[in-house]
């Protein structure tokens, strides 16, 4: 927890709060407790992808607080938001988990008026329209968990109200991976992931609420099923969708199933598999051993997920003024260029755009031929120039978003269905 | 203070040690699968919804049942790869010195995590592994083997490389306190080496055949993270049903599985005790 230290007059802390002083009058408010936000600590917890130690070394550097983080894997990320709320100042969660934790009244609404970059905010985390043409895709949008009518209401708002659950930090657009080398085709559909092709080539990653997802995908895509929402699906669809999956389980068509990170990484790199359902990182870690690999956009679009972060229940104070902070800090672009860097999207992109360069910017977010080498901010080698990024530019992939991320109301039905198919 | 007063007092320790990491856990356990739970917790309560799906579900009937036939072929596989080894290092190494060291190479596998060790044959026995690569360039085969990794096979070879050792060292040690005078006397009636073996040796193994058995079926029941392994998380055994559970933070439901797989192999282990009575022979 926090500790305000006693002040101590020695002549050092003078002239730095002398210091402090003359910046408050010619900068902002925050800055008026600078010299006490040095013993502030927040911890933070949330999943791997970005929970990075590189965050919290630039918080201190900028802020001048501490961020403690702690990466989880996110059945124990909800575990922890839902059931020990003194543990974290920050969650870092998913908007599907969101779903399923706020009404818990562990976190606690944000002020939008107090967010400097709120109008910048990209439209699908507001009206959940990326512009004003596109459609809504389905699943746990993330506007329909992302305002709660009034501070302390545990149901969602059905519009944008000044109330925010989660401040968007991140996101993407998920499909299938692929190794060009070995199917030696065109890829164009999810329902190349049941084709007999691909038997005992083909994976699926075992993690119920977003492998049920990309099966409904692929049955949608192969005409034989029609959902009325793949994000909140009936038991009668549920059972439909796990038949043609265990059936096609049952004739050899899946080399394994995956859970973590590193064994989708190497299921494809080891050639065990050739078509499998993936995360973008996972493709960058297999193309870093200098083996092809393909985030194959495919005709009926995407499946997409959000992540943001919310304040815990218990913040209060000069606690609570940090964390506001952050989160300003967090949209003003250093972040955000750092993530796009990775392969993601930021809420805020054009305040990113400052800390990218331009063919950086013109290759992760344009879809831009790269002019240059394309590192990662760890410094590995991802692109040379010439090369595009799968599936174009922010607009292309965002806008071809097919679901969302989801919990359904049926969900302890669909997981024991999982268990099932898993058995089977 | 009276004798039987120290006698308590000097039991004291163990039984509170007891009581606090066995006991307490294993009754908490048993409360907490009456529960109730919503999504995201739960709650107090007596009720017997947990087991009711338990018992109506067939997945668990079909779960079960993959748990003793994986307990079942890894028993006889160690017992019989086991039984070998210790006869050879008891009876065929004549010194005390030779026995000690070859045995003490029997352990070396154990100076490593059993992850590791699990994990060590995936790329052994995958698509394009050691495995297949070699049988190809012999000629034995034209095509990959497919069923050598993420199958039953893989599932139980890990099985029977990480627990043959738990058979070794049980069998071993009765087989040190067998008196050979009792085989000379066995070969000087005029019995073959097998019939020596078969009613000489084993029934004075018995012991530890039996504890090596319960080790190798209680580890094997229990375990959970080398099936998701070595199967690709394709086939599923009652450890995997509660770690699921967990994942999704139904506990009463993980609870009510974890008893009934305790009731499970205490059954099995009572009957096993009926068998032989270790007490006495050792």
């Amino acid at each position: 927890m926090t500790t305000i230290s006693k002040v101590r007059y020695s002549r050092r802390s003078l002239l730095k709060t002398g210091g402090a002083a003359l910046a408050a009058a010619a900068l902002p408010a925050p800055m008026v407790w600078g010299q006490e936000t040095k013993n502030i600590t927040l911890r933070q917890f949330g999943t791997g992808v970005s929970n990075l130690n590189d965050v919290a070394n630039k918080v201190k550097e900028d802020l001048g607080f501490t961020l403690e983080m702690t990466a989880l894997d996110s059945d124990s990320v909800t575990q922890r938001a839902a059931t020990q709320p003194d543990s974290f100042d920050i969650a870092d969660i998913e908007y599907w988990i969101c779903k399923k934790v706020w009404p818990t009244g562990n976190l606690q609404a944000m002020d939008v008026s107090r967010i400097a970059n709120y109008d910048k905010i990209v439209g699908i985390f507001k009206d959940g329209k990326l512009t004003p043409e596109s459609e809504i895709a389905q699943g746990t949008a993330p506007h329909t968990v992302g305002f709660v009518p009034e501070q302390g209401a545990t149901t969602f708002a059905d519009e944008q109200t000044n109330w925010m659950t989660l401040i968007p930090t991140i996101y993407n657009a998920d499909t299938l991976g692929i190794r060009p080398d070995l199917i030696g085709r065109p890829i164009e559909s999810w329902t190349e992931l049941l084709n007999p092709e691909f038997k005992g080539k083909a994976s699926i990653l075992d993690i119920s609420s977003i492998g049920i997802m990309d099966m409904a995908m692929v049955c949608e895509a192969m005409g034989e099923i029609q959902y009325g929402d793949k994000g909140n699906m009936t038991r009668e669809e549920i059972d439909k969708t796990m038949a043609i999956f265990t059936e096609a389980k049952k004739a050899g068509q899946f080399r394994a199933f995956w859970k973590t990170f590193d064994e989708s990484v190497n299921l494809m790199a080891s050639g065990e598999v050739v078509i499998q359902s993936m995360w973008s990182p996972a493709i960058t870690a297999v193309k870093s051993r200098g083996i092809p690999c393909v985030y194959q956009p495919l005709k009926e679009g995407y499946r997409s997920w959000g992540g943001g972060i919310g304040l815990s229940n218990s913040l209060s104070g000069m606690e609570l003024d940090a964390a506001y902070e952050y989160i300003n800090w967090y949209l003003s672009g250093w972040v955000g260029g750092y993530l796009m860097r990775q392969g993601y999207y930021s809420a805020v992109p054009e305040t990113s755009k400052e800390f990218m360069s331009e063919n950086e910017w013109g290759y992760w977010f344009e879809g831009k031929e790269a002019t240059g080498e394309i590192t990662s901010p760890t410094g590995d080698v991802l692109a040379q120039a010439g090369e595009t990024r799968d599936g174009g530019s922010f607009e292309e992939r965002m806008g071809a978003v097919a679901c969302w991320n989801a919990v359904m109301d049926e969900n302890q039905y669909m997981v024991r269905k999982w268990n099932e198919f898993i058995a089977a | 203070m009276s004798r039987q007063l120290v006698a308590w007092i000097q039991a004291a320790p163990m039984a509170v040690v007891m009581l606090a990491f066995l006991v307490a856990p294993i009754a908490m356990i048993v409360i907490v699968s009456f529960w109730g739970a919503t999504e995201y917790s739960i709650y107090p309560a007596f009720q017997f919804d947990n087991y009711q799906f338990l018992f109506g579900s067939p997945v668990t009937y079909t779960v079960f049942l993959n748990t003793f036939k994986y307990a079942a072929i890894t028993w006889a596989f160690t017992l019989v790869i086991g039984f070998t080894v210790a006869y050879f290092l008891a009876f065929e190494v004549r010194s005390l010195k030779w026995q000690i060291g070859l045995f003490l190479v029997c352990t070396i596998p154990f100076w490593t995590s059993n992850i590791i060790r699990m994990i060590s044959w995936i790329p052994f026995l995958g698509r394009n592994g050691l495995a297949n690569s070699t049988l190809i360039s012999w000629g034995v085969i034209d095509e990959p083997l497919e069923w050598l990794l993420f199958s039953d096979f893989s599932v139980i070879l890990a099985f029977v490389h990480l627990y043959t050792l738990f058979m070794v060292v049980p069998i071993f040690n009765s087989m040190m306190r067998i008196d050979r005078a009792l085989i000379e006397a066995a070969y000087d009636n005029g019995a073959s080496a097998w019939q020596t073996l078969w009613h000489v040796i084993v029934p004075l193994c018995k012991p530890g055949i039996m504890i090596g058995t319960i080790f190798v079926t209680t580890l094997v029941m229990g375990d959970f993270i080398t099936v998701r392994f070595m199967s690709g998380s394709q086939r599923a055994n009652v450890g995997r049903l509660i770690s699921n559970d967990i994942g999704l933070l139904q506990y009463p439901s993980a609870s009510a599985t974890a008893v009934v797989l305790l009731c499970t192999v205490l059954i099995v282990i009572a009957l096993l005790l009926r068998l032989v009575d270790i007490r006495k022979e050792l």
